[in-house]
């Protein structure tokens, strides 16, 4: 039976997926600088990738208008070369990420004519986690041997309440095909997608609080393969935010009305179901329950 | 406590190994080889080494034919699904259950399908409840109320798997009857009743119990393990539920987990409402609080009201101080593809790549893996009609089946702006 050598293997070779905001909303308004963040990413892509040979390396940009996959350390398509200065890694990802965000910010200019400023446009994360997702799904179907993938989303641009749903499904179907999300988390309110997304699918939230010591973070925390995970004392989760979005004004409530039809979530009440098209019958503030009569009784 | 000791460490991997462990523990004789025919699956490659068929192809075709009938129904029934259920599973553990007819015995096999049941029945309806019955020696005995912890449920029936006595339809039908009748009017009443006897031993008229079932609105689906018998079939029918008998395990298993999604919600059988709930944060690990479920002090895990902001341990509840039904917005969550479901793509045809080469994209706008089959001519690929992205056909299957996001319409604001806007 081939089992045996399978876990080992699997065990210590990682396949890591990262995820990196590249929103310029953000970090325009950001007291760290882009550049210096990219860099503390860069050293620890690389020593991933130096830890083992076999470990692999895929980042996806997500942008605020599209997403796109920056570099894949197992993809022959590299073109950059090891012999100048700059290892491929660096300079392959440094190059597809200045078109991405020429490209993105292209995407940008008649949205932002039409829109009028207003509050900046969160990160597309629904859909680099998409996009990651499906990628990890490959390496399941290359055969029983394949490294352990994981995801670390870094993050820094606040929620996009109206990508709750699916953001939502990819945290299921990460669940379901046991893939760990990490966040690493570096706005300054904590983000509650990210809590829900590493609490759900055991990964590890973290949002480091001195940014001149990213790359220390990275490399105790998210640098660790699943196997070794289980010896190491890692930041224990500080609480887990799981307030909802509701579907009428794209909220985040803590509190809300649910339909009992089809389970949608809405800030105040309503007489008819918006996503179904239920009428509500009598406006009921509570379900009536045995504890509440004995109350009153 | 700790997370990262429940998470399973290599994926598919353990999963393939207990199932080998499965077959391990019967004996050599017990295992069934006649059904599955695996032989007929392999095939030979140039280094004659064997491999299995290569059945992408027809596998997309199947899973496409599946998509278009789940599409058709879900058109016409749509959404409409009665997701707040209280379900009574009824197990007949009389002496027919000790009958060996399947391996080891009927019991055996009936604990181990109502736990797959359980924990499905709880991922597709997470605001629903389930509560076991048990039919023992004529008498019918609550084993758990309603509630919604898949593992309390497991863990009663699990210690109570003994059979002895008669069985009787109608005392399990009178204790269900009694409970159900409480339930708020929003609530969908269902049994699912696991019958293995050929017998039933009543006290009184079991058609004037079938008739206040029938009353009450209470679905009852009844699987029979042995053959058909009539007062069965007569029960499911007034009441609006369904009557299978299994053939065999498998059988057992698909008949059974029929009955986890959602049945279409008849309109007259619950009325739609709005429940007020609250979405509770989950406390740091090392927080210290009085919960007011034990009344103690605990350390972490915990949840916060956020009404009146005591503590509670475990959702779905209710706060003990101001009554508001307390739910993990993710329990929520886990059905709202249901609700919105992803189109399904369009096959891109080999005539149509051919004329516009230009609009075919050489890789998998998901997974990067390369569209184009031997010879750098185009593959199959399916493309997102909103978002005009191309998909490898693994990852189309991925997509509707798991992930039921189209990762090209997620990853495009301009998608969104544009739909907004109109
Ligand atoms: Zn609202
Ligand atoms: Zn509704
Ligand atoms: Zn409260
Ligand atoms: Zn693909
Ligand atoms: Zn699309």
């Amino acid at each position: 039976m081939p089992s045996a050598p399978s876990k080992l293997y699997s065990d210590d070779v990682s396949l890591l997926v990262v995820t990196l905001d590249t929103n310029p909303f953000f970090w325009s308004t950001f007291s760290f600088p882009f550049s210096e963040f990219l860099s503390h990413v860069l050293a620890f892509l690389n020593s991933i990738l130096l830890l083992s040979q076999l470990n692999q390396v895929v980042v996806i940009a997500t942008g605020c208008n599209s997403c796109t996959y920056l570099y894949d350390s197992s993809s022959d398509k590299n073109h950059g070369s090891t012999t100048g200065s700059m290892p491929s890694l660096y300079s392959d990802l440094l190059h597809n990420l200045e078109v991405f965000l020429a490209g993105d910010q292209q995407l940008a200019k008649p949205r932002v004519n039409a829109a009028g400023g207003g509050a900046p446009p969160p990160s597309l994360l629904s859909g680099s986690l998409s996009m990651a997702l499906c990628y990890i799904q490959r390496a399941f179907r290359s055969g029983p041997i394949h490294p352990q993938p994981r995801i670390l989303c870094l993050q820094g641009s606040a929620d996009g309440p109206e990508q709750y749903v699916a953001i939502m499904n990819s945290i299921f179907s990460a669940q379901h095909s046991t893939v760990p999300i990490d966040s690493c988390y570096i706005g300054s309110n904590n983000s509650a997608f990210l809590q829900q997304a590493s609490y759900i699918t055991g990964g590890i939230y973290y949002r480091p609080p001195h940014l001149d010591g990213l790359f220390q973070y990275f490399s105790t925390v998210f640098a660790t393969d699943l196997h070794s995970r289980a010896f190491l004392r890692l930041p224990k989760s500080v609480g887990v935010d799981f307030r909802a979005s509701c579907f009428c004004h794209k909220q985040t409530i803590d509190m809300g009305y649910v339909c009992s039809v089809c389970l949608s979530i809405f800030c105040e009440h309503h007489d008819k179901c918006s996503t179904c098209g239920s009428v509500f019958g009598q406006a009921q503030s509570n379900v009536p329950s045995s504890t509440d009569r004995k109350r009153k009784a | 406590m700790n997370n990262t000791v429940k998470r399973p460490l290599n994926g598919g991997v353990e999963d393939d190994d207990e199932d080998e462990a499965d077959g391990a523990d019967l004996e050599a004789w017990e295992r069934t080889y006649a059904e599955d025919r695996s032989w007929e699956s392999l095939q030979e490659d140039e280094s004659g080494l064997l491999r299995p068929i290569d059945t992408t192809a027809i596998h997309h075709a199947q899973y496409r034919r599946r998509l278009r009938a789940l599409a058709s129904t879900a058109a016409t029934a749509r959404i409409q699904k009665g997701l707040i259920r209280y379900l009574y599973i009824v197990v007949d553990l009389s002496k027919a259950a000790s009958e060996t007819d399947l391996k080891p015995s009927r019991m055996a096999v009936i604990g181990r399908q109502v736990e797959a049941f359980i924990r499905e029945f709880f991922d597709q309806n997470p605001l629903s409840h389930i509560g076991l019955v048990t039919i023992k020696d004529g008498i019918a005995h609550c084993l758990t109320e309603l509630g919604g912890s898949p593992e309390s449920h497991i863990k009663a029936l699990m210690g109570k798997l003994e059979c002895s006595g008669d069985a009787s339809l109608q005392n399990a039908l009178e204790l269900v009857l009694g409970y159900l009748n409480q339930i708020p009017s929003y609530g969908h009443r269902e049994v699912l009743i696991l019958y293995s006897a050929l017998s039933t031993c009543d006290p009184g008229d079991l058609m004037e119990t079938i008739q206040k079932c029938k009353k009450s609105k209470i679905r009852c689906s009844v699987i029979g393990l042995a053959a058909e018998m009539f007062i069965c079939k007569h029960l499911s029918q007034e009441t609006g539920g369904t009557y299978s008998v299994a053939l065999d395990e498998s059988h057992l298993k698909e008949l059974v987990l029929e009955h986890a999604p959602p049945p279409p919600a008849i309109a007259e059988y619950a009325t739609a409402n709005l429940i007020k709930m609250g979405f509770p944060q989950r406390a740091a690990e090392s927080a210290v609080a009085i919960c007011t479920c034990h009344e103690e002090a605990r350390t972490g895990g915990g949840y916060t009201c956020p009404r009146c902001k005591v503590r509670v341990c475990e959702l779905p509840t209710e706060c003990r101080i101001c009554g508001l039904t307390l739910i993990s917005s993710p329990h929520l969550a886990r059905s709202y593809h249901h609700l919105f479901p992803i189109v399904p793509f369009d096959e891109v045809s080999q005539t149509s790549q051919n004329g516009s080469s230009h609009n075919f994209s050489s890789d998998c706008f998901g997974c990067q893996q390369s569209l184009l089959s031997q010879g750098n001519k185009p593959g199959l690929s399916v493309t997102c009609p909103k978002c005009k992205q191309q998909f490898c056909l693994d990852c189309d299957i991925y997509i509707h089946e798991s992930l039921h996001n189209c990762p090209g319409c997620e990853s495009f604001r301009h998608s969104n702006s544009v739909t907004t806007a109109q």
